[in-house]
């Protein structure tokens, strides 16, 4: 086989093969690659790892919806963690106490989510930037308040008991519990990446990102600003429901602690480490927050020897990898994980030249 | 290349040349206290390049934010005239038929741009981040679905879409000789590149009347030929009528066929180049004889 650097001389005949997603050998063998690893994995990894994959496939959803909104189209949101309650709840409850089917209940979270975000979207009609931003945190702040405070919604308990997620009838055992839910998330994982890929290579998202680097330009080219960032805040926050959602069957019991604005930054920091305005980008954001905890405790773990403190003040230390981690990608690589990885690509294809 | 056949008529206006496109009347805007515009009339006509020229700050700016939107006339109106045609398409070619007015002082400026009015800035407004090739995509944006549950989907609608208007911008990253930048992100590119591309941007969407706000503004007199000749192409190849601000006095003659001169937000002059050469007001105003 030719070695893989045959990204050069690529001639396209007609427009619908440059619009292919993968258009070379390597592309091709990559994507190959990925769906063994996907496909070995469940059989390799135990309860506890699956339980994390798991958990960063329903973040990397959430962080796909946010990068739409952040990422591509400018307008920055502190409202993630209020967005995924919304998503979750509506979901919980629909299942539980009207009876309705998970899939289709999961549906209407993302509709409801998409809905919300809308209205609490409008602010960004007049707000950019900052204050944006703190116009946002209103929402975060507004709907954990209702989400806390208003007993209908957990029957005064506090939290939410959602049943053992059953999808047409099929359901889920308890042995196998995290493969089967891998399967699924899996599935909805690569489906949310391939939508909101799809939504960028097209007119509508091409107007979010015009809004994004120029908004006096995109509205001389015709683009409504109003009607644009309203469907830019649905766009985001049917993801966000969905993944919220997917938390609350997953996780079995929700409550408003999970839906803090600690969880909003987290996916801040998730689409900045992973890298703004990339679908990919959200994907490895999401991969690498939901694992640097486990490997800063892993890491405490094995200098229990020489610096017993670490394991002491573990939560200390893992903050500080966290903010040290945020830090150091905002200086060195601020388009994150997405930028290292195609400059690692395009050494492998200009090697042995170096550019 | 001149002779090279376009499948697609790059112009939206189907009114005969010399029929009057854009009418501006009893055109005011104050800030507060400051008159940036008095009384402007101007007829600019059909098929033609019409230039404004005038010192700084004489209100050529203010004047095409009028018309594509951004600013909001005081007093006055901007009135747009089109040939009333079928569902404007790719190829805007309709039966001849009544002739519309529109009023598009006041409006949004995505509505103005919606009934054919394209626009370059003075300081390059492009999208730094995407490619020449997506830049000048957007330009099509009025003339595409904005259902984001089809782009989702992309198989179908969105993808014929993207490639039959796809043919049109390579009709005009030809005309514009972008061939060589086109998936290159416009941020990297030199500032003459720059302003070749968002020229590309605003005559992607077939306009029926295109605004360039001082197109050549930072160039060496080598950019500035050939910046003049791509207006030239786009007037004669593509048909487009032009409102051209410059502050370059020989270009202006040169290209021309109409020019119109402010000072202090007033009109001191009007009529061909070499009318407006002749006029004594001009020539004290603009042209600094005096020194």
């Amino acid at each position: 086989m030719a070695m893989a650097a045959v990204e050069t001389g690529r001639y396209h005949r007609s427009y619908a093969s440059e619009l292919r997603l993968w258009n070379t050998t390597p592309q091709r063998v990559r994507m190959i690659v990925l769906a063994v690893v996907l496909i070995v994995l469940p059989l390799v990894l135990d309860n506890y790892w699956m339980a994390l994959v798991n958990t960063a496939l329903i973040a990397a959803i959430g962080a796909i919806g946010l990068n739409v909104l952040v990422g591509f189209t400018g307008q920055i949101s502190l409202g993630q963690g209020g967005f995924l309650a919304v998503g979750a709840f509506t979901s919980a409850i629909l299942t539980d106490r009207a009876g309705v089917p998970a899939p289709l209940s999961i549906m209407g979270a993302v509709l409801l989510t998409a809905a919300v975000g809308m209205i609490f979207g409008l602010p960004a009609l007049r707000l950019k930037g900052l204050y944006l931003a703190i116009a946002t945190l209103a929402s975060q702040t507004v709907i954990v308040f209702v989400v806390r405070r208003w007993d209908w919604l957990t029957e005064g308990e506090g939290f939410v008991d959602v049943m053992r997620l059953e999808v047409f009838g099929f359901s889920l055992s308890r042995a196998n519990f995290d493969q089967q839910w891998y399967i699924i998330l899996a599935v909805i994982t690569i489906l949310a990446a391939l939508t909101a890929t799809n939504l960028f290579r097209t007119g509508v998202g091409r107007s979010f990102m015009a809004i994004r680097d120029q908004d006096i330009a995109a509205s001389a080219i015709g683009v409504n600003l109003t009607r644009a960032k309203i469907t830019a805040f649905g766009v985001s926050n049917g993801f966000v429901g969905l993944a919220g959602a997917l938390m609350a069957h997953y996780t079995e019991i929700i409550s408003w602690e999970r839906f803090t604005l600690d969880v909003s930054i987290l996916y801040l920091a998730m689409i900045i480490v992973g890298g703004l305005g990339s679908v990919a980008g959200a994907i490895y954001g999401a991969i690498f927050i939901t694992f640097l905890p486990v490997f800063s405790r892993m890491l405490a773990d094995e200098l229990g020897g020489v610096a017993p403190v670490l394991s002491d003040q573990l939560p200390a230390f893992e903050h500080a990898i966290f903010g040290l981690t945020i830090i150091i990608f905002l200086i060195f690589e601020p388009k994150g994980l997405n930028r290292i990885w195609q400059r690692i690509k395009e050494y492998f294809r200009f090697w042995p030249f170096r550019y | 290349m001149r002779t090279r056949a376009y499948q697609h008529s790059l112009s939206g206006s189907t009114l005969p040349p010399g029929e009057t496109l854009l009418r501006v009347s009893d055109l005011s805007l104050r800030f507060g206290g400051v008159k940036a515009l008095t009384d402007i009339n101007i007829n600019v006509e059909s098929g033609n390049i019409h230039a404004v020229i005038g010192p700084n700050g004489a209100g050529k700016s203010s004047l095409l934010n009028c018309v594509s939107g951004l600013y909001k006339p005081t007093e006055g109106t901007v009135t747009l005239r089109q040939q009333a045609k079928g569902r404007q398409g790719l190829s805007p070619e309709g039966e001849a038929g009544e002739i519309d007015e529109k009023v598009v002082s006041r409006l949004a400026p995505h509505k103005v741009a919606r009934l054919g009015v394209a626009r370059s800035f003075q300081n390059i407004e492009l999208f730094d981040q995407l490619s020449v090739l997506d830049n000048i995509m957007l330009g099509r944006h009025i003339h595409l679905l904005k259902d984001p549950f089809m782009a989702m989907l992309w198989f179908g609608p969105a993808k014929r879409q993207e490639i039959r208007h796809r043919e049109l911008v390579e009709e005009v990253i030809h005309l514009l000789k972008l061939q060589e930048y086109r998936n290159q992100p416009v941020g990297a590119l030199s500032y003459g590149i720059q302003k070749r591309v968002e020229l590309g941007r605003a005559l992607a969407m077939q306009p029926a009347l295109l605004l360039l706000d001082e197109p050549m503004a930072g160039m060496n007199s080598e950019e500035k030929e050939d910046m003049a000749r791509y207006i030239l192409d786009i007037h004669e190849l593509a048909g487009v009528s032009v409102v051209l601000i410059e502050h370059d006095m020989n270009v202006v003659m040169d290209i021309s066929d109409r020019v119109t001169v402010l000072d202090f937000g007033k009109i001191i002059g009007d009529g061909t180049p070499a009318e407006v050469m002749a006029n004594p007001r001009v020539v004290e105003a603009y042209l600094g004889a005096g020194d």
